[in-house]
């Protein structure tokens, strides 16, 4: 009795052992001659762009609705949880030591929440469409975020009466502790696995899958979708407000293009839709790759499209399909046990299913 | 069979589409445990009155109830949640998805915990996941699939697909069945273990199945009463015996199906 729980609970612990040799080599690594701010700006980009990629893998890849406007809600966070710190600051909360720190998680928490709410806006009427249409309108709506924020004043902009481009928001305090960051993604991802490793992932997939069939199952499918979409802008916020505070003191609505969108979308599809393993995977090779092709940086949306057609002719499932690592796996894996799941990756692209009944 | 209590009852069922009047005038009264077969010749309506009964087309005409309970107008989740569940005539699972995770994707509406509990993973979380493991367990067995539970469901031959499907729509904890053709394109051993299939499922539950089949001599074996469809119309109903001789139905149906031979199904 209660394996799954047993199983699970071996499993968390062995995590937390993962994690606090995670924590053991970033301690090595801010020690050592490595750690410039250079070296400390690529980490942090890592993992806001994990805290992206997986999010943004719920709706496209495990929910199989394709969304095209996530940086959107990263802008939601980015702007509301800069607009909270600068007002805390400038009511005279101190922002230095750890009560510093407890107000940037509070900025992250209203800005992944102020996302959320958008992402529950924009998903009532999107979510009524599906495929391109879907794709149309979530990028439509990225932009009108975008756009929106650009022209309100407290943002940045100038208001709609003066018609002009926003100005970078300014005065951003600088809130990159690498422990603090690097513990957020950590626990961001865990609670998506948790999500996706539950009912509601159950119920996710199956809609992926096949709609008309997860109604006959008693699935809510409406429900779910929006709750999903909610939850994946909801961690785009988060994102976002790790983005806002990395050190550079601004925010600009530049950072916030459809382009980035499509960025993190090809990282979901390259990283294998359905895999957060593989979202991570992706997201860090990618934030890394650029950095180390500093000479063909011009190159890299080329390279980008390159690896894609590269990976839909050879690998269409992406670098890991829908397989996820697990710590204890693959310790009973080197202890010579079969591993528990033995998953044939499907070979082709997912089919279409029919819309008749 | 009259004393007995009618779970679903449809009353004058009708849906057009455009001009196409695709059903008219459908009446059922499905009693506690019995089995219905619904047959008639291809394009006769028999799928789009499941569509209607399981609330997928709103039909333009007519009342369903279950249990005494108006359905119209409620949603496919609302109607399963009532109590109506069914297969498809081409078999929908959730392919890329565990034989298990198809079957407990169908408890979804019956597990408790919330998002709070999800992500914290505590307060009864692991006690719902592993009942909810266990009834599914319990299904697969029943159709000897539990062997299988890690498999894709896509990898699976036809005939555990078809089991699959109804695995899961067993696990929606239904009172009535709607089987579309569950024996379309099975060979006939397959079709020997579905009908044994059936007989266990009406065994286990108190439930009672409406079933279209082109098999006329599977239906015929196990259905009490059969309905007739023609181009949307009911031509007949009765028991296997009163349809065997009736003369409409087999100008219609069995008349028909001889010239069809061989053509597509
Ligand atoms: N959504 C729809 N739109 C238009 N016509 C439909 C629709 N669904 C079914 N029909 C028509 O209704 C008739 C009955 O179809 P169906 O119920 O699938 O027959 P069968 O008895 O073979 O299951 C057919 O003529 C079909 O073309
Ligand atoms: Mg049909």
């Amino acid at each position: 009795m209660m394996k799954l729980k047993k199983d699970s609970q071996k499993g968390t612990l062995l995590n937390f052992v993962g994690i606090a040799v995670l924590f053991a080599a970033l301690l090595v690594f801010q020690q050592s001659s490595f750690a410039s701010p250079y070296m400390r700006g690529i980490l942090i980009q890592c993992c806001y762009v994990i805290i992206m990629v997986t999010s943004l893998n719920i709706p496209n890849g495990f929910m199989g609705q394709f969304s095209l406007g996530h940086v959107g809600f990263m802008a939601v966070g980015a702007y509301t949880s800069a607009l909270v710190t600068k007002a805390l600051v400038q009511v005279g909360v101190p922002y230095t030591g750890l009560p510093g720190y407890a107000m940037f998680l509070v900025a992250v928490l209203v800005g992944a929440l102020m996302a959320g709410l958008f992402g529950l806006m924009v998903s009532v009427p999107a979510l009524r469409l599906r495929g391109d249409y879907l794709a149309i309108i979530t990028l439509g709506f990225g932009e009108i975020i975008r756009v929106i924020i650009q022209n309100i004043p407290i943002a940045g902009g100038k208001g709609l009466a003066e018609g002009q481009a926003g100005q970078p928001l300014i005065g951003i305090k600088n809130f990159s502790n690498m422990y603090v960051i690097v513990g957020l993604t950590i626990a961001c991802v865990a609670l998506m696995y948790a999500f996706v490793r539950s009912k509601y992932g159950r119920a996710i997939k199956a809609i992926r899958d096949d709609e008309i069939a997860s109604e006959a199952a008693g699935i809510n499918t409406t429900y779910y979708k929006v709750l999903a979409f909610t939850v994946s802008a909801f961690f785009a916020g988060v994102a976002g407000a790790i983005f806002a505070h990395r050190g550079l003191g601004t925010l600009q609505t530049s950072d916030f293009t459809f382009v980035k969108s499509t960025e993190y979308v090809l990282m979901v599809v390259l990283g294998g839709m359905g895999s957060l393993t593989g979202s991570i995977i992706s997201a860090v090779v990618l934030s890394i790759l650029p950095e180390v092709l500093r000479a063909f940086a011009q190159y890299r949306m080329l390279i980008y499209a390159f690896l894609l057609v590269l990976m839909m002719l050879f690998r269409p499932i992406g670098l890991c399909g829908t397989w996820e690592f697990s710590l204890l796996d693959t310790l009973r894996g080197i202890r010579g046990h079969k591993p528990k799941k033995p998953q044939a990756p499907a070979g082709v692209k997912r089919e279409e299913v029919s819309e008749d009944v | 069979m009259s004393e007995q209590k009618i779970v679903l009852q449809a009353e004058h069922l009708g849906i057009h589409f455009g001009g196409l009047k695709a059903v008219d005038d459908f009446n059922l009264e499905l009693c506690e445990g019995e089995l219905v077969g619904l047959i008639g010749p291809n394009g006769a309506g028999k799928t789009t009155v499941f569509n209607m009964l399981t609330g997928v087309y709103e039909p333009t005409e007519g009342k369903e109830y279950l249990l005494g309970s108006c359905l119209n107008g409620k949603k496919v989740y609302q109607i399963v949640a009532a109590g109506i569940a069914r297969t498809f005539q081409n078999i929908r699972l959730f392919r890329e998805m565990t034989v298990l995770e198809n079957v407990m994707a169908a408890f979804t509406k019956d597990i408790k915990y919330g998002m709070g509990r999800t992500l914290a993973r505590s307060g009864g979380f692991w006690q719902e996941e592993e009942s909810a493991y266990t009834r599914a367990m319990e299904l697969l067995s029943l159709f000897g699939l539990q062997d299988k539970k890690a498999e894709l469901a896509t990898n699976l031959p036809y005939g555990q697909q078809r089991k699959l499907e109804i695995a899961r729509a067993l696990a929606t904890d239904m009172k009535v069945l709607l089987l579309d053709e569950p024996a379309a394109g099975m060979n006939p051993t397959e079709t020997a273990e579905l009908l044994d299939c059936i007989n266990l499922i009406r065994q286990k539950f108190h439930v009672s199945i409406l079933l279209i089949e082109h098999d006329m001599s599977l239906v015929m074996k196990i259905c009490e009463r059969i309905i007739v469809l023609d181009y949307g119309c009911t031509i007949a109903s009765g028991t296997p015996a009163e349809i065997a001789g009736n003369k409409r139905v087999i100008a219609a149906y069995l008349g028909e199906e001889d010239e069809e031979e061989g053509s597509v199904c």
